[in-house]
């Protein structure tokens, strides 16, 4: 993943603008990897792996942020896709015993492969279309995985990350190393995704956003410009789900449950789900609901039914709320006063 | 031969219980440009009203009329109190277009976990109503049973009662002209957003039934309605998303389908086959098989 | 005050200001016809009365009583009809369910009979497609049937957004021919949008021409034809 050749290349047009913005974007990220590094230092176990859990959550709703926010595309079937991302990551771990850093590219590979298919169907669909037949991805999917032996059906698979090296020091524990890989392939990722859409391509996906008549006009081929979003969204999803069975150091087809593929798209839109930045936001949202649903809960003194509902209701409510107070990402307002 | 024939109308009781959530998304759909994730959601809500009940009187008739009810009520709310809003607040930019399924897909959220608060997690069953003990002829018990033709005859009612309202009667004319074009009907004085918030509620009302009459031949927890919505989807989109014949016979070819799959070829290929369906329709013909011209672009 | 009065009325598209301080009346009983070239905001005028498009500022009165900030369907109740521009009918309903649609909301099913029969003498050609859908109709018919559907409502004001788009010269004169007659019957009040300025000026009693969303002027019909400047500017001969 680390070693894939930056999209950069394809920018033949790229203007001094942007090449500043891009070293601010490099430094932004090398000042955010430092600041990783101290946290992880002083925080205790479970704040790590939580951290952890946002880094993949990072790397998901980054995925969706890419294909709904951008090239308008929506799906409720990305945890279908991570689901494939996971399964082809533990399955080339455990037979060809590939190293981790291949597992992912294999998850990216194969999830990709897999979008490129569903959305050369998906171009050519739309908006409630698209979110049913992804819809019936997300619910059949995952089932589906039990009915194959080499997945193992229910029970599903292992997937071992192995120890943290030793040269990282004694009390280098797992949790920690789960951390450190989720959070520099979450990196990595935003970093793929921030220059892809200051690419060609991402200057086309927005174009034909606003407005699809005009850039088909303007020669932007329309099919080919949504299937390569879904494709590579379908790929980045990928990833997310191996380093989501990486922290769970399991692949189950009840992993990823449709609540799942919700919960992304849940994040997105809480994000803002025009801004990639907003992925942090999003993802540290979905870690902390549990958190604070748990802690209203022993507050409150509600029954078993009633706490193991509240992150659900919770959820929901944020998401119904922000889509009617702030459709289009609280960011958005702001952006196109800077922008004129 | 006999058992293509059970097979066949194994299909068609499976086949009507797809035909009423589909055309519930359907009313929703020609109605206000919607494809109503949360009809699940207000499918099992209304049905664990209808459980409720059951339990209390011991009257599955009784359920299900206040099941249908209810969910006729829901719908109305939900249109007025979500729908309504929405189309006011989320007109422009980016997410216009998805706000609608986020908007559902959220309230689908809201529904599940409040039933999981009121009635927990846990698996319920529903007392049937009439037996699922197979019809038996001499020496044979075949698998349709009373409740399969429960199922297939209160289906056939439904669509009949829905058919003659909709090319009957007034109000019929008024949410066929509304779901056309709204524009025009407001200018002849319909009142498009009561009308629209009458067509909810007829599909509150249809996913209810589906609901009630689904359950007693499985089990009800939160999600129980989750894969019946997909179905319903499926079906719905086969028959072209926009006429209710269509979405009666979607549902129909969806049901008898799967049965043959399932029989002959394989019980784990249910999903396969319907997701396969799915996109051939999508992909081959978008219109669906039994609808007009309309492309897909809303 | 009776009849249309509209006074400084503002309506914005966005950034564009497609009415711009327009002010005219229309007195009870007289057929006004609204001028213009395209994009001069005659549709918006009348979406903007009709409760289709809300406006910025201004006034709006029919007999005295605003019309602006109502739903067009509530418009509808107190005798003000808009047909729309591009044949305002249903094209997937029959031409009885079109037609029935006007007088949903009414109670008195008497007079929708008699209204109704009403039409089908003055458009005999409709009567002969009652079950049809509307979209087999011709250009021509489709008019008749949205002209038809909005009587059926009783109006007392009609607006009426380009009746003669598309329409062969002689379907235009029939359509002309049927408003004119209409408003004396009815003593209806018309508001009459049109490209065909001749055409329309020559059967309405009084002409307002706009241009950019403002008034350019505003007169009795016949005067506005023997105004050569006019003629010349606006009415395009
Ligand atoms: N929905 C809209 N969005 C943005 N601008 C609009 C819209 N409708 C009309 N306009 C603009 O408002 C102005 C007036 O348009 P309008 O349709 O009212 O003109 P018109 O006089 O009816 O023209 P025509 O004779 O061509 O029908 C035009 O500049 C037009 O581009
Ligand atoms: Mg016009």
């Amino acid at each position: 993943m680390l070693k894939r050749k930056p999209t950069t290349q394809v920018q033949i047009d790229m203007d001094k603008n942007i090449a500043r913005r891009k070293i601010i974007g490099a430094a932004f990220f090398i000042f955010l990897g430092i600041a990783l590094y101290v946290a992880s230092n002083i925080v205790d176990e479970l704040r790590v792996y939580q951290g952890a859990t946002v880094a993949v959550y990072v790397v998901a709703i980054s995925s969706i942020i890419l294909l709904t926010g951008y090239s308008g595309q929506i799906s409720l079937g990305h945890g279908a896709l991570m689901a494939v991302g996971a399964y082809a990551a533990v399955l080339s771990r455990n037979y060809w015993n590939f190293p981790i850093p291949l597992t992912f590219a294999v998850a990216v590979l194969a999830a990709a492969l897999f979008g490129a298919l569903l959305g050369m169907a998906a171009g050519r669909l739309s908006g409630p279309y698209l979110a049913g037949t992804t819809l019936a991805l997300a619910v059949g999917l995952p089932s589906l995985a039990n009915q194959f032996k080499i997945l193992g059906g229910e029970e599903g698979l292992t997937y071992d990350v192995g120890f943290p090296p030793l040269a990282l020091g004694q009390d280098f524990t797992q949790y920690k190393w789960f951390f450190w890989i989720a959070a520099l392939a979450a990196l990595a990722a935003t970093w793929v995704i921030f220059n892809v859409l200051g690419s060609r391509y991402g200057r086309q996906w927005r174009a034909l956003r606003s407005n699809p008549t005009a850039a088909a006009l303007l020669g932007v081929h329309v099919a080919r410009s949504k299937v390569l979003a879904f494709t590579i969204s379908s790929g980045v999803a990928g990833l997310a789900g191996a380093l989501m069975s990486m922290t769970i150091s399991l692949v189950t087809p009840s992993a990823f449950p449709l609540s799942l593929s919700f919960a992304i798209v849940t994040g997105a839109v809480l994000a803002g789900v025009t801004l990639l930045t907003g992925s942090i936001v999003g993802a540290v949202v979905l870690v902390a609901i549990p958190e604070v649903t748990a802690a209203l809960a022993t507050h409150l003194g509600g029954s078993e039914k009633v706490t193991s509902n509240l992150p659900g209701l919770m959820m929901s409510a944020l998401l119904i709320l922000s889509v009617l107070f702030f459709p289009n990402g609280p960011q958005l307002h702001r952006r196109k006063t800077r922008k004129s | 031969m006999s058992r293509i024939i059970n097979t066949l109308l194994i299909g068609i009781s499976g086949g009507s219980i797809y035909s009423l959530m589909s055309l519930a998304l359907v009313l929703v759909w020609r109605s206000t440009r919607v494809v109503n994730f949360a009809q699940a959601g207000q499918a099992i809500l209304s049905t664990y009203i209808g459980y409720v009940v059951v339990t209390h009187t011991d009257n599955y008739w009784l359920a299900f009329p206040v099941a249908l009810l209810s969910g006729a009520l829901i719908g109305a709310l939900v249109d007025i109190f979500l729908i309504r809003i929405l189309a006011r607040r989320a007109n422009s930019g980016p997410v216009a277009a998805i706000a609608p399924v986020i908007a559902t897909l959220g309230l689908l959220g809201l529904i599940r976990a409040i039933v999981g608060m009121i009635w927990g997690g846990d698996l319920r069953r529903f007392k049937l109503p009439v037996t699922n003990h197979g019809f038996t002829f001499g020496h044979t018990t075949i698998p349709f049973a009373p409740i399969n033709l429960l199922i297939v005859v209160t289906t056939v009612i439904v669509m009949l009662i829905f058919s003659v309202i909709f090319q009957r009667t007034n109000l019929g004319l008024a949410l066929r002209a509304s779901a056309f074009s709204p524009e025009i009907a407001r200018l002849a004085g319909v009142r498009v957003d009561l009308t629209r918030t009458i067509g909810w509620a007829f599909a509150g009302a249809a996913g209810a039934i589906a609901g009630v009459l689904v359950t007693p031949t499985n089990y009800l927890s939160p999600n129980s309605l989750d894969l019946l919505l997909v179905s319903g989807f499926v079906a719905a989109v086969i028959g072209g998303l926009e006429s209710l014949i269509g979405a009666a016979l979607g549902g129909l070819v969806l049901g008898i389908s799967l049965a043959f799959v399932l029989e002959y070829i394989s019980s784990s290929l249910a999903f396969p086959v319907a997701f396969v369906v799915l996109m051939a329709v999508l992909l081959i013909k978008p219109a669906g098989l039994f609808g007009g011209k309309r492309v897909r672009s809303a | 005050m009776s009849g249309l009065v509209v006074n400084d009325l503002h309506v914005f598209h966005g950034a564009i200001r497609a009415v711009d301080g327009l002010s005219f009346s229309v007195e009870t009983g007289q057929l006004a016809a609204i001028i213009g070239a395209n994009g001069a905001g005659k549709t918006t005028l009348l979406r903007a009365l009709t409760g289709l498009k809300s406006v910025q500022s201004g006034s709006a009165t029919w007999n005295g009583e605003s019309m602006l900030r109502q739903k067009p369907e509530n418009l509808v109740r107190q005798g003000i009809v808009h047909v729309s521009d591009g044949k305002s009918v249903i094209p997937e309903l029959s031409v009885k369910e079109n037609l029935a649609l006007g007088g949903l909301w009414r109670r008195d099913k008497k007079d929708v009979a008699i209204v109704t029969k009403e039409v089908l003498d003055l458009f005999p050609r409709l009567g002969e497609r009652m079950s049809q859908s509307a979209d087999t109709l011709s250009g021509g018919e489709r008019q008749m049937l949205a002209i038809g559907r909005s009587l059926i409502s009783r109006p007392s004001l009609l607006l009426l957004d380009e009746p003669s788009l598309g329409l062969a010269p002689l379907v235009i004169e029939q359509i002309f021919q049927a408003i004119k007659s209409l408003q004396a019957r009815l003593n209806l009040t018309v508001v009459l949008v049109e490209q065909n300025a001749m055409g329309a000026l020559r059967i309405a009693d009084i002409g307002v021409i706009v241009n950019l969303g403002r008034l350019v002027t505003v007169g009795p019909s016949q005067e506005l034809i023997n105004n050569p400047a006019l003629r010349a500017a606006y009415l395009g001969y």
